[in-house]
């Protein structure tokens, strides 16, 4: 991969033509966006969690290279051309024009691959991406050198990652930090400055609009295109009552609510000035993940009945209630994205208890009680467990049901001991669709034993299926290899995929242009008056 | 009298130290692993452990413990696993909007409750008695969080008074500073003044019936001279113990008032702690809870030696 240091002239005048309105809409009359996201902001290193609300804040003070747009295609970002070479080893990008950090210094290719180093030590997929790659080098004007590429096909979907974590562009002494430790500056190049001198965590989070920055030229589309920030301000408050931040809303002392729970929806659908939107067009998926060293669930048979017996409606039903807010789709990859098919999905999720029943009696299942982890405390996940319960009991199982605050569950499911001494044998939670769109991010599917995600599936199948994803870069060909993934998930399932829900947003009527996109972000929001 | 004052605080030693042991113990004990909570849904084992590392959560629990209390006794509460600040910098933070609400639900609560209770004993049997004495119920009845927002819904929604939530420091302007407590205040009063109200009732009743109170009256006192002179000021020992132990309530109370009214301060402080398991500030922040309630409720029995001549120490 080639990282010119800067443009040359040529590349001035192409840059000019790239920004024929000249310096970005100046926002209106210092506007202050006041909103309340679905989490209070803690941590403001994204490389160093994959939580979301790192991310959101991650696109606020950062850039990236490349973005996924609308349709899930990945587009240039900070790139303003790149090329691939013939034999698709060589990957070389040129910076777009005019890129500065927050403190007035120019980007710099040598930024760009400490970053890149940076982040590929954190997240799965750059570590995917860098297990193909032999050397990142920066090329300038007076250094040109190449490097060569294993072929792979992961190069643009990595760096442009839409969801956790995602290759944010960094200063290089920024960058430099090592990736276990966590940045202490947090200079960007993004459209927005993080107002450190502002930041109270469990109070508020403050941007301010960085007037340096030059917007891509065309339209904004998902996470990609120009990011025109048409306000002065914006403001994270940190109200954890969701009532309370709907009363925020309806009393307009906020314009925007991230994440407002499906049964108060009701109270914000009366009000005429509230607009509530779907910001995140792939929405989430709902899953049931296996522990697969945790006898019965280590024989693939019995996870398989678990997947027969269930249906995703009963769980859609129980805890979104609304059709408007969720839709059933048997695809493993989310419905609507370029990977999504129904191949090898006959009688699964369609709640056969007589088949799930012969087919535990098949497996030899004994009667263990399967160890259900339920967690009480995040109101989207809540009413999953029970659901689940009552569909497995129908199907033959025992099930001992363990309620648990969520941040419980999180720890109790890092252990490997049987589920009788303080383990587990399966959970419900929810993925955004923006993490598991392929076989190589979604981190369920990893099935490479003691390295995976906890449940920790070993299937050197699925690992083949992963790796040749990883190489293909022919797109229909990454759809076949996705829909095999499917078909070898129905047969060695790593967990149960439970229909896609989404969450709107909601709005003050004179809050408009939301961005269409997996994370929530603040550039083409437009606010008038109150 | 000085040197009960400093028995009093030595005495403060071990029940700082009993209570500092047992919230160590207990944050341990209890399920959850900070590491995992920081490292995020998507991080993987070797991130997670990565993290606990860092943290020094691998360390046996007695050395932990022992690290801690080196640091505690030297001033140093350590550092917040989430915020990546000093917890005495966070505390120092939240400190003045959670003093504020507490200053301002004492002083309304005495200020209402004290009165109701005198007028009740004074008018025992009537309807004004029976009425202080169902509000009372109430009060102790209604979760707290229940009338904030019914006081939300009336006065900031419906009437568009006051705002819904918030907080705004004393120097930014005293209006807004009021104008974001009054709602905070009555939420947490409302208890307060239940248990107030009922025991200046009771203790005023008791010393109704006393002879000087007779013998006042024979004097040819007015009844409002004899309450306020007489009665309320032997009434008092009781109504300024109940005060002190109800800080206790207060800090509950102010836990959920604070997550209710959106308030920065330390109740929040707490919740956010104890659900990402942030066990040094947990720790500071009870810590801190637990030396307010002695130094109270040694403040209340200092108190009874200028309220009752006869106490002496």
């Amino acid at each position: 991969m080639k990282f010119p240091r800067r443009c040359a002239a040529a590349c001035v005048a192409v840059s000019v033509m790239w920004f024929p309105t000249g310096a970005p809409q100046p926002a209106s009359a210092e506007t202050v966006l006041k909103v309340v996201m679905h989490s209070d902001l803690k941590i403001v290193d994204p490389i160093w969690t994959t939580a979301y609300i790192v991310r959101n804040h991650g696109y606020m003070v950062y850039d990236t290279l490349f973005a996924t747009d609308a349709k899930g295609e990945i587009k240039p970002q900070m790139v303003g051309k790149y090329d691939v070479s013939a034999d698709k080893l060589t990957y070389t990008m040129t910076l777009r024009d005019g890129l500065v950090w927050h403190d007035g210094k120019p980007v710099t290719a040598e930024d760009c691959v400490a970053s890149i180093k940076r982040w590929a030590q954190k997240d799965t997929m750059g570590q995917k991406m860098m297990s193909f790659v032999k050397d990142l080098v920066v090329v300038d004007a007076k250094t040109p050198s190449g490097s060569s590429w294993e072929q792979t096909g992961l190069v643009l979907p990595a760096l442009g990652k839409p969801s956790s974590n995602v290759p944010f562009m960094m200063p290089k002494r920024v960058a430099d930090t090592p990736a276990s430790v966590q940045i202490s500056d947090f200079t960007g190049s993004g459209p927005f400055v993080f107002k450190r001198d502002e930041w109270k965590p469990g109070d508020k989070t403050v941007y301010v609009k960085f007037a340096q920055y030059r917007p891509r030229s065309e339209a904004a589309s998902g996470l990609a295109g120009g990011k025109v920030v048409k306000v002065d301000r914006v403001e994270w408050r940190a109200i954890s009552d969701h009532q309370t931040a709907i009363n925020a809303l309806l009393a307009a002392e906020i314009d925007y609510l991230e994440t407002p729970p499906h049964d108060l929806l009701p109270v914000l659908k009366k009000d005429a000035n509230i607009s509530l939107v779907t910001g995140n067009p792939l929405g989430n998926q709902y899953a049931f993940r296996f522990n697969a060293l945790a006898k019965p669930f280590d024989n693939a048979k019995i996870r398989q009945a678990v997947m027969i017996a269930f249906n995703q409606k009963d769980f859609l039903e129980a805890v979104i209630g609304d059709p408007a807010y969720y839709k059933v789709c048997k695809a493993l990859f989310p419905c609507g994205s370029p990977n999504e098919s129904f191949k090898g999905m006959e009688g699964f999720l369609d709640s056969n208890f007589g088949k799930a029943k012969a087919l535990l009696k098949e497996a030899g299942y004994d009667g263990t009680p399967i160890v259900l982890m339920h967690s009480t405390d995040l109101s989207v996940l809540a009413n999953l467990a029970p659901v689940a319960k009552n569909l497995m009991e129908k199907a033959g199982f025992k099930v001992d049901m363990q309620s648990m605050d969520w941040q419980t569950l999180v720890a109790r499911r890092a252990k490997k001991d049987p589920p009788t001494q303080g383990g587990w044998h399966a959970f419900l939670t929810s993925w955004t669709a923006a993490d598991i769109l392929n076989p190589v991010s979604a981190g369920f599917i990893n099935a490479s034993c003691d390295t995976a995600m906890f449940g920790w599936p070993c299937d050197k199948e699925m690992e083949s299926l992963r790796d040749q994803y990883a190489r293909e870069t022919n797109p229909a060909k990454l759809k076949q290899i996705a829909e095999a993934v499917q078909v070898r998930e129905t047969q060695y399932p790593t967990h149960i995929w439970l229909g896609q829900w989404y969450g709107p947003a909601a709005m003050r009527k004179n809050v408009t242009g939301l961005i269409l996109a997996p994370a929530t972000v603040f550039w083409g929001i437009e606010k008038t008056g109150r | 009298m000085l040197g009960y004052i400093v028995r009093r605080i030595l005495a403060t030693i071990p029940v700082v130290t009993v209570v500092a042991v047992f919230v160590f113990l207990l944050l341990r004990l209890t399920g959850g692993d900070p590491a995992a909570i920081i490292a995020g849904d998507s991080a993987t084992t070797q991130q997670v452990a990565e993290i606990r590392v860092k943290l020094g959560l691998e360390r046996p629990i007695v050395q932990q413990f022992a690290i801690w209390v080196g640091r505690v006794v030297q001033g140093d509460f350590g550092e917040s696993f989430f915020f990546k600040k000093q917890v005495a910098e966070l505390i120092r933070d939240r400190l003045e909007p959670t003093a504020a609400l507490a200053v301002c639900t004492l002083l309304l609560a005495v200020a209402v409750a004290v009165p109701l209770g005198v007028v009740a004993a004074a008018m025992r049997g009537t309807w004004i008695d029976r009425a202080v004495m169902g509000f009372a119920v109430l009060g102790f009845s209604v979760p707290v969080f229940v009338i904030g927002y019914l006081l939300i819904y009336l006065f900031a929604i419906q009437l568009a008074w006051l705002p819904v939530q918030g907080y705004q420091r004393l120097a930014e302007g005293f209006w807004g500073f009021l104008q974001r407590l009054i709602l905070p205040s009555v939420t947490l009063a409302v208890i307060y003044v239940a248990l107030i109200a009922r025991i200046t009732r009771t203790s005023v009743l008791e010393v109704l019936g006393t002879d000087h109170v007779r013998t006042a009256r024979a004097k040819g006192l007015g009844e409002g001279a004899v309450l306020l002179r007489h009665v309320l000021r032997n009434a008092a020992v009781p109504i300024v113990t109940v005060i002190g132990l109800g800080v206790a309530l207060l800090i509950g109370g102010v836990v959920v008032t604070e997550s209710v009214y959106g308030i920065p301060g330390l109740g929040r402080l707490t919740v956010d702690a104890v659900l990402a398991r942030d066990y040094p500030t947990v720790q500071a922040v009870i810590l801190l809870f637990s030396v307010a309630y002695v130094l109270v409720n040694l403040l209340v029995d200092l108190t009874y030696t200028f309220l009752d001549p006869r106490i002496r120490y």
